[in-house]
C-alpha cells in the first residue's frame, strides 16, 4: 500500500490511523490512498468509524496516532490551509434553522471569501432545485431539501476535495440519485470525493469503497472487483419453510453460510458441482418442500456479510 | 475584516428571528428594577406605634398631632399601663412605643425638662434606628418652635449635612447596584449561550472547516450585544430617573460611554464562559447562577466593601461590578468627570482584553 502512496495522484493519504475514544476504538490502523477525480466510499455499520475517519480527515479532531494527507498537508499540523480546500458535510444537520436558505448560503460563501454567484456554476445543478425556496428558513425544508442546502453550504467555495458524512441518511429516493448525479459531475470537474454511507446499494456508485466494520477497513477494491473476489457461490434460495431454513442450510457443510434477504434466502457455500443436487436432498430430509434454489450475482451486501463472518471467525 | 462582518450580520438575524427571547432580554431589567425599587427600601413609612400618654394635656395632644402628622407614624392605640407596652410590642403591629413623663405643660412651664421615652422595636435594629431618628428629629423640631432660644443653650451645635443625597433615599444606593448586578448578568448570559449553541446545534462543526479565525466569531458575537446591552443600561438609567427620581448629575455622555464599557466586559466574560462550556445549559448555570452571589455580595452593592475582612476585599477587585457601582455613583449622583473614574475604567478596560484574549486563545479550534 504504502509504495504506491508515493507521488502526487493521492489527494488523500491515509497511514496507519487511529483513534480511540477512552478505551473505545474509535478506528485503528487505517491506510489508503484516494486517487484524484475518484470517488471513494466509506461502507459500513454504525459504529464503524466512517465518522471519526471524516472528522479527522476534516481536521476537527485530532487521532492518537498516524497521519492523514490532504494534498500533501497535514492534516493535524497544516488544519488551516486544510480548512481552505476542502468542503465538508457533516452527518447531522449542522447549518443555522433560523437563518433562510439564501442566508445560510451567503453566510458560508462570505466565510470563504467568496459570493454565491462566483460559483454559482458549480452549486446550481443541486441548488436550482431548491432556489425557490431562497426565502424558506432551513428548519422548515424536509430532508431532501436540507440535504442539497447543505451540499451547497460545503461546496460553495469550491473546494478541491469533498468529504460527506452519510449524506442519504433521512432522504428520499428521489433526492439521493439527485445527490450520486451530482457527485458524478463534481467527480468528472475533478473534485476528489469521499463519501460514507451505510446503504449497500449505494456503494456500487462508488469508483472505490472501502468496507469498514469496528474501526478497521476489511477490504478497499472497486465494487466490482469486491463483488468477483467473492469466495464460493452464492444461490438464492426459497421453501415452504422459510423460518427454519438458514439454519438448515448451515447445517450442510462448515463452509455454509445463509442470511435472510427480503423473501429469500441467500446460502453461501464453496464451489462444488453437485451442490445443487446436495442441498435439495439436505433440504428435502428436513421436511422442505416447494424448493427453489437459483445462483446469483453476489452484491456488495453480501460480500460485506461474508467479510464480517470471516473476520468474526478469525476472531474466535 | 469581511468575515468579522459576515458573522455580526448573521447574529442580527438571529437577535431579530427570535423576538421572544429578545423582549425578554429587554424586558428583565424593566421587570427587576421596578421590582427592586419597590421592595428594597430601607425608609420609615407609616409604622403602628402606640401613645402612652400620662398627662395627657395640651402640650402632649400637640406633640402627638406633630408625630403623626409626619407622615412615618400612624397610632394604632392609646395605653394607658405599663404593662400595656410589652403586650402592645407582642401584638406585632406596633413597632414604637412613645412615653410621655407625668406633669408635661407643666414642667415645662416651670422650665424643667419634660421627659419622653422612646421605646422601639429592635428585632429589626436598622427599622428601629431609624424610626428612633425620626421621632428625635420630629421631638427636637417641636422644642424649638417651643423654645426657639433653647438653641443657645446647647454648648456644642452640630449641624449635619447629608451631601449628594440629603434625603438618604435609598434608590441612591440600589440603582447603581441593580444596575451592575443586571447588565452582568444578563450580558454574560446571552453571550454565554451564543456559542454553546453553535456546539449544541452543530453549527460549530460546519463553521470550524473554514477558514475563519477565533478572534472572528469572538467579536463577532459580542459587538451586536453590545446594542442589545446599552440598551438595557439605557433603560435602567431612564426609569431611575423618571420613577425613582435619581438624578443624573454628571455628563450623560460620560455616562453611556462607561455603561458601554461595563456591558462589554460582562459581554467579555460570558463569551469566556461559553469558550469553556459544552452546553447551553452549564453556560446559563454559570452565568446566572455562579456570577449572582458574588457580584451581589461582593460588588459594595448591599454590604459596604470596607467592612469586609481583608481578604474579601481582595477579592471583590476581581468583580466587575465593583468598579462600576464606584463609576455610576461618581458620574451619576456625584456628578463627577472622567478623570475621577479613570482608574476604575482602567481596571474594566484591561478586564474586557483579558477575557476576550482569553476566549481566542482558549477558543477550540476543534470539536474535542
Amino acid at each position: 500500500m504504502k509504495n504506491e502512496m508515493t507521488g502526487d495522484d493521492y489527494p488523500v493519504e491515509i497511514v496507519s490511523l487511529t483513534k480511540y475514544y477512552g478505551n473505545v476504538t474509535g478506528i485503528r490502523d487505517i491506510n489508503f490512498g484516494v486517487g484524484r477525480r475518484e470517488i471513494f466510499g466509506l461502507i459500513g455499520p454504525d459504529g464503524a468509524g466512517k465518522t471519526t475517519l471524516l472528522r479527522i480527515l476534516a481536521t476537527l479532531i485530532l487521532p492518537d496516532s498516524g497521519k492523514a494527507l490532504v494534498e500533501g498537508l497535514d492534516a493535524v499540523r497544516d488544519f488551516r490551509k486544510v480548512r481552505r480546500i476542502i468542503g465538508y458535510m457533516p452527518g447531522s444537520f449542522s447549518l443555522y434553522g433560523d437563518l433562510t436558505v439564501k442566508e445560510n448560503l451567503n453566510f458560508f460563501a462570505a466565510v470563504f471569501n467568496t459570493t454565491i454567484d462566483e460559483n454559482y456554476h458549480l452549486i446550481s445543478p443541486i441548488y436550482s432545485h431548491i432556489e425557490r425556496f431562497a426565502g424558506r428558513r432551513a428548519a422548515d425544508l424536509s430532508g431532501g431539501m436540507k440535504q442539497k442546502l447543505a451540499l451547497s453550504c460545503a461546496l460553495v467555495h469550491h473546494p478541491r476535495l469533498l468529504f460527506l458524512d452519510e449524506p442519504n441518511t433521512g432522504v428520499d429516493a428521489v433526492s439521493r440519485n439527485q445527490l450520486w448525479e451530482m457527485l458524478f459531475e463534481l467527480r468528472d470537474s475533478g473534485i476528489t470525493i469521499i463519501v460514507s454511507t451505510p446503504y449497500m446499494d449505494e456503494a456500487q456508485k462508488c469508483d472505490r469503497v472501502a468496507l469498514m466494520q469496528e474501526g478497521a477497513i476489511m477490504t478497499i477494491d472497486s465494487p466490482e472487483s469486491i463483488v468477483d473476489r467473492y469466495p464460493g457461490s452464492l444461490y438464492q434460495v426459497r421453501t415452504s419453510r422459510m423460518a427454519s431454513l438458514s439454519e438448515d442450510l448451515e447445517a450442510l457443510d462448515d463452509s455454509a453460510s445463509a442470511h435472510r434477504f427480503g423473501d429469500s434466502v441467500h446460502f453461501s457455500i464453496r464451489d462444488d458441482k453437485d451442490i445443487l443436487e446436495r442441498t435439495r436432498r439436505h433440504l428435502c430430509d428436513r421436511n422442505h418442500s416447494d424448493i427453489e434454489i437459483e445462483r446469483i450475482k453476489p452484491s456488495i451486501e453480501d460480500s460485506f456479510i461474508k467479510l464480517m463472518t470471516g473476520e468474526a471467525a478469525q476472531g474466535e | 475584516m469581511k468575515i468579522l462582518i459576515e458573522v455580526i450580520k448573521k447574529e442580527f438575524l438571529h437577535i431579530i428571528r427570535d423576538p421572544r427571547t429578545l423582549i425578554i432580554i429587554l424586558g428583565i431589567p424593566v421587570a427587576q428594577i421596578l421590582l427592586f425599587g419597590y421592595v428594597i427600601t430601607n425608609e420609615i413609612k407609616d409604622a403602628g406605634i402606640a401613645i402612652y400618654d400620662k398627662s395627657g394635656d395640651h402640650v402632649t395632644a400637640r406633640l402627638t398631632g406633630k408625630i403623626l402628622s409626619s407622615g412615618y407614624f400612624h397610632l394604632v392605640r392609646n395605653i394607658s399601663s405599663v404593662e400595656e407596652i410589652d403586650q402592645s410590642f407582642q401584638s406585632g403591629n406596633i413597632r414604637e412605643v412613645v412615653v410621655f413623663g407625668e406633669e408635661f405643660a407643666e414642667k415645662l412651664g416651670r422650665g424643667e425638662a419634660a421627659p419622653v421615652q422612646i421605646i422601639t422595636d429592635a428585632s429589626e435594629p436598622n427599622t428601629a434606628r431609624l424610626m428612633e431618628n425620626y421621632t428625635l428629629g420630629i421631638i427636637n423640631s417641636f422644642s424649638r418652635e417651643l423654645y426657639p432660644g433653647s438653641a443657645v443653650r446647647q454648648p456644642v451645635s452640630v449641624p449635619v449635612r447629608m451631601l449628594f443625597n440629603p434625603e438618604l433615599k435609598s434608590v441612591f444606593m440600589f440603582v447603581p447596584g441593580v444596575m451592575a448586578l443586571l447588565l452582568t448578568l444578563i450580558s454574560a448570559m446571552i453571550t454565554s449561550l451564543s456559542i454553546t449553541r453553535e456546539k449544541e446545534q452543530g453549527t460549530m462543526e460546519m463553521l470550524l472547516v473554514s477558514p475563519f479565525r477565533p478572534f472572528h466569531l469572538i467579536l463577532g458575537k459580542v459587538l451586536p450585544y453590545v446594542i442589545i446591552s446599552l440598551i438595557n443600561a439605557v433603560v435602567i438609567i431612564i426609569l431611575a430617573n423618571t420613577v425613582f427620581g435619581l438624578p443624573v448629575r454628571g455628563n450623560l455622555v460620560l455616562l453611556l460611554a462607561e455603561c458601554l464599557l461595563f456591558v462589554t466586559t460582562a459581554l467579555s466574560m460570558g463569551i469566556f464562559i461559553s469558550t469553556i462550556t459544552g452546553s447551553q445549559l452549564v453556560a446559563m448555570m454559570i452565568s446566572m447562577v455562579g456570577l449572582m452571589m458574588p457580584t451581589m455580595l461582593l460588588s459594595g452593592f448591599i454590604y459596604p466593601i470596607r467592612n469586609m475582612p481583608r481578604i474579601l476585599q481582595l477579592v471583590t477587585n476581581i468583580i466587575p461590578a465593583r468598579w462600576f457601582i464606584v463609576i455610576i455613583k461618581s458620574v451619576m449622583i456625584k456628578g463627577t468627570g472622567f478623570g475621577a473614574v479613570m482608574a476604575e475604567s482602567a481596571v474594566l478596560a484591561g478586564m474586557t482584553l483579558l477575557f476576550l484574549g482569553f476566549s481566542v486563545l482558549n477558543f477550540n479550534q476543534r470539536l474535542q
